[in-house]
């Protein structure tokens, strides 16, 4: 359960403060919006532009870091002939202002003080709040045992790269490649299936809570996986993506 | 890859325009099969005017939320209860 402290939700007002490109398509955005309330790991925030007509469209992103004061940040995939994204990752500039509000949701969320081990399964983009509940782990020095695993296209669309590769006590992190694997690891490019889920998760003995995100063909894969596997479906919960990530 | 729908968590952002806590973890039980789901379970069609909620048993509309300019709609027909997550009274 997630109380908003605020009340209702409001639209503010926050400002770009750094941008940090993941790759050549996605970008990390840094905002700073005076009176954010905070927000647990797996939140998401909207984003509302409107054009000089008066035109507004609004999407939903998920917050890629836990909560540090009036600073939030998401990482945003450029969508090409989308309405919002191209905007958000070619034009929009540090200082410029946008409306944003939230935190919004609180079901796809990982609190700190849960200890039981944790199942990451990300497909693509879906990785941003499963990174956020890694570094809300890493932020509260939390020793709840963590595994990801992550499902790219090639190397090259791996966010949050250097990160993920540095070494971390009590989170393992597998990289599934689905159309090329680095030059330097034998192995197929493979869509996830029950090999690696089995050889990469926690066993479903383990009880682990589960978080799954990703286009939706990848989360209703992944989430057929765990319950094949034995996991308690109501320990899986799924984030899927649909059309309007644009 | 494009969907047509995407999931309950996005009704997340205009129900918090309504409710004063989140409602995308309640207890949905629909009203077509009787099935319980969360309401960030729940599939949404964002493209008919407003954002309509389908149940993923059966496809019945559970929940719809239209946001005009200066009220929203709610229809709560598809939904026989909803159990909301609150803090301990």
């Amino acid at each position: 359960m997630v109380q908003r402290p605020g009340g209702r939700l409001a639209w503010r007002v926050g400002r770009l403060a750094e941008i940090h490109d993941e790759t050549p398509t996605a970008r990390t955005l840094v905002l700073d919006v005076p009176g954010w309330p905070g927000h647990a790991a797996g939140q998401h925030v909207d984003v509302r532009l409107t054009a000089d007509d008066g035109y507004r469209a609004t999407r939903t992103y998920s917050l890629a870091t836990p909560a540090d004061g009036e600073r939030v940040a998401i990482t945003v995939q450029r969508v090409p002939g989308g309405e919002v994204s191209p905007y958000l990752t070619e034009v929009f500039g540090v200082g410029d202002p946008v409306e944003v509000r939230g935190p919004v949701g609180g079901w796809f969320v990982w609190r700190p003080t849960a200890a039981d081990p944790v199942l990451l399964l990300a497909g693509g983009a879906g990785i941003v709040p499963l990174m956020a509940m890694i570094r809300a782990r890493r932020q509260a020095g939390s020793r709840a045992p963590f595994k990801l695993i992550y499902s790219v296209r090639t190397p090259e669309d791996v966010y949050y790269a250097g990160e993920l590769r540095r070494p971390e006590a009590g989170l393992d992190v597998t990289v599934v490649h689905t159309r090329k694997g680095p030059v330097d690891r034998p192995g197929e490019p493979h869509r996830i299936g029950v090999a690696d889920v089995n050889t990469a998760g926690w066993p479903a003995e383990f009880s682990p809570q589960c978080f799954v995100c990703g286009p939706t063909g990848f989360v209703e894969t992944v989430a057929n996986i765990l319950v094949a596997l034995g996991h308690d479906p109501r320990r899986v919960k799924t984030e899927r993506f649909g059309p309007s990530g644009s | 890859m494009t969907e047509l729908f995407e999931d309950g968590n996005v009704l997340a952002g205009p129900a918090g325009e309504i409710f004063a806590v989140d409602i995308t973890g309640a207890t949905t039980r629909c009203v077509g099969c009787g099935r319980a789901d969360v309401v960030a379970a729940l599939r949404v069609y964002p493209h008919a005017p407003g954002l309509v909620a389908r149940c993923p048993g059966c496809d019945a509309v559970v929940v719809k939320l239209v946001r005009g300019p200066d009220a929203a709609w709610l229809d709560l027909t598809g939904t026989s209860s909803l159990r909301i997550p609150l803090p301990e009274a």
